[in-house]
């Protein structure tokens, strides 16, 4: 019997045959952070040594809160900055720079066959490379920057057979929301989800970065993309180090294999208050809202912003609702200004916001009240996640939320392709 | 063996409603993250909860963000342990690394109720309650060393000063 992606890469980690369900004790790659850095120093503090074992293999992305909203967090940022500094970590992006999981993909340390951990559940998205990345805890974090290594377990692996062709309008976002609406949030808990079939490859690598990011949603430990000639181009002048791709053998034993066509997939949205609570949109087209985003770090890039651009160009958002845009980093945020999409959203009545996770987890930049809807493109739709416990979210595709947009109620957004 | 009383919960118990997203970066001693234990699923829980008391809930409980706080809240508000049908994986790490006990036991899930007195037998694996007593497997060596250390910040500490000593006498 064969192994899959999982078994192999964490097996030659280990330096042993590994099968799921072993626990084995590895080095990561890197280790990725985010404002919780501050969080993981104090832990680290507490284990009395005085240096991180490995202060290259840290990455550490400020994205939360940027800039500081309030002097806690403004002294949170500051205790980062002066860790970095004190232990020579390189690899430190400040908050001018984005996502932390856009960031760390542009800036090539997501590459296949790498190991990573960050303390943040969407490290599931490097998985869009080929790399095993899996989310942990703050005590975890500051235990590996002192040992250099974390004890897993091997993952089952689910198949995901994708075939068939997106229709017009319908996105990755649309396939993810329908397979986590069918399978349920805890479909992975423990588990690898490979991504796989004739499908997958006619996605962008920021397609496949939503699917992979999101399957976090379905419980996944880590989700998976074999790399491609796109993964390879994409990574020609980016990729830090160099990379291994190792994939399932054909003979590999899965937990389960699912078959999806795309091509019979509609428009789809999450509703109110879990991720699996996904209909298709023509099954709410009309709920009202109160702020639409579109961001973050499942879709908040260039493809994201054309498309939403392309549907409010000459046109203006609805005058009862505010839209708030946030690019998922620097590096997108320019080439959308290069390519006038920028343009064409703030001259339609949206609000441009800089890099950065804006009200996504609720801290910041367009908190709900009381009794008000937001229709977004983000990952997650828990109750009071973007500000009052009396508040809801509506989980779609960038076309969805800008349709939508323009009417200030739930669209289809086959109606403006 | 302590008795605790029951607090019980449903399916998919996440973590925004477990510890608020807004408080991530705000509310940073242990003693104030527990004031905000339950915040948005239970507005009662933080003020009621009694040390001892015991969490019973159905499936994937604490899905959803990596924070580390989620754990935190329910340990310093007291919280025995929590048993539930499922955890969900990041939640299940933390709580162990936060020295919290967890106990995956879908019977007990199911006919344990809100408000009855309950008592775990970790080493054992067995919990008594009003309609009889349920078995779980108890959890493996490697996790219970780190539990028994109170978390794995205190047990890796013990793990470098060891290795450590035994490097000052090679030396």
């Amino acid at each position: 019997m064969g192994q899959t992606f999982s078994e192999k890469i964490l097996g030659a980690k280990a330096g042993k045959s590994a099968r799921a369900g072993e626990i084995v004790t590895v080095s990561p790659d890197f280790i990725l952070s985010h404002d919780n850095t501050a969080a993981i120093i104090k832990e680290f503090r507490k284990l009395e040594i005085e240096r991180v074992k490995c202060a290259e293999k840290i990455v550490i992305v400020l994205d939360h809160v940027v800039p500081a909203s309030s002097e806690k967090h403004a002294l949170n940022h500051k205790e980062i900055r002066e860790f970095v500094k004190e232990q020579g970590i390189p690899h430190f992006f400040d908050v001018h720079h984005g996502i932390c999981h856009q960031v760390f993909s542009e800036n090539g340390f997501a590459l296949p066959g790498k190991l990573i951990v960050g303390a943040d559940s969407h490290t599931t998205s490097y998985g869009a490379f080929g790399a095993f990345s899996a989310g942990i805890g703050r005590s975890e974090a500051a235990s590996v920057w002192a040992t250099d290594e974390i004890w897993l377990r091997v993952p089952e692996t689910v198949r995901v057979e994708l075939s068939g062709n997106l229709p017009e309008m319908v996105f990755a976002k649309d396939v993810i929301l329908r397979i986590i609406g069918d399978q349920g949030a805890d479909r992975a808990n423990y588990k690898a989800v490979e991504f796989a079939g004739p499908a997958v490859e006619k996605f962008t690598l920021a397609s496949r970065l939503v699917m992979a990011n999101m399957s976090a949603e379905m419980g996944a430990k880590n989700g998976y993309f074999v790399p491609d000639e796109k993964t390879l181009s994409w990574l020609q002048d980016r990729a830090r180090s160099e990379f291994q791709v190792m994939e399932s053998d054909p003979d590999a034993d899965y937990e389960d294999v699912l078959a999806y066509d795309v091509s019979a997939i509609d428009p789809q949205v999450a509703c109110p208050h879990t991720v699996d609570n996904v209909r298709p949109v023509t099954e709410v087209e009309g709920t009202p809202f109160h702020e639409a985003l579109i961001g973050t770090c499942t879709n908040g890039r260039l493809e994201d912003l054309k498309v939403s651009s392309q549907i409010l160009k000459g046109r203006r958002v609805h005058p009862g609702i505010r839209v708030l845009i946030i690019p998922a980093s620097r590096e997108e945020y320019l080439r959308a200004m290069q390519e006038g999409y920028l343009e064409i959203l703030v001259d339609a009545g949206c609000l441009i916001l800089n890099p950065g996770c804006g009200p996504c987890l609720g801290a910041h930049q367009g908190i709900l009240a009381p009794g008000e809807v937001a229709l977004s493109t983000a990952n997650r739709n828990f109750r009071g996640r973007m500000g009052s416990r009396d508040s809801a979210i509506y989980l779609a595709s960038p076309a969805t939320v800008a349709a939508s947009a323009l009417e200030g109620k739930i669209t289809d957004p086959r109606k403006y392709a | 063996m302590r008795k605790g009383k029951v607090w019980k919960y449903g399916d998919d118990v996440n973590t925004d409603v477990i510890f608020p997203g807004k408080y991530t970066y705000s509310v940073l001693a242990p003693e104030e993250i527990a004031k905000h234990a339950l915040e948005d699923l239970d507005p009662e829980f933080a003020r009621k909860v009694r040390p001892g008391d015991v969490i019973v809930a159905g499936k994937n409980f604490g899905c959803g963000s990596s924070r580390e706080q989620a754990a935190t809240c329910l340990k310093y508000a007291g919280i025995q342990a929590v048993v539930a049908k499922s955890f969900a994986r990041i939640f299940f790490r933390n709580a162990i690394n936060q020295g919290l006990p967890v106990v995956q036991c879908s019977e007990a899930a199911d006919k344990i109720e809100n408000g009855e007195e309950i008592s775990i037998d970790f080493s054992r694996g067995l919990i008594r309650a009003a309609k009889g007593v349920f078995g779980f497997a108890p959890l493996p060596e490697s996790i219970l060393r780190i539990l028994d250390a109170g978390g794995l910040i205190p047990y890796t500490k013990t793990k470098i000063e060891r290795k450590k000593e035994l490097g000052d006498k090679h030396a």
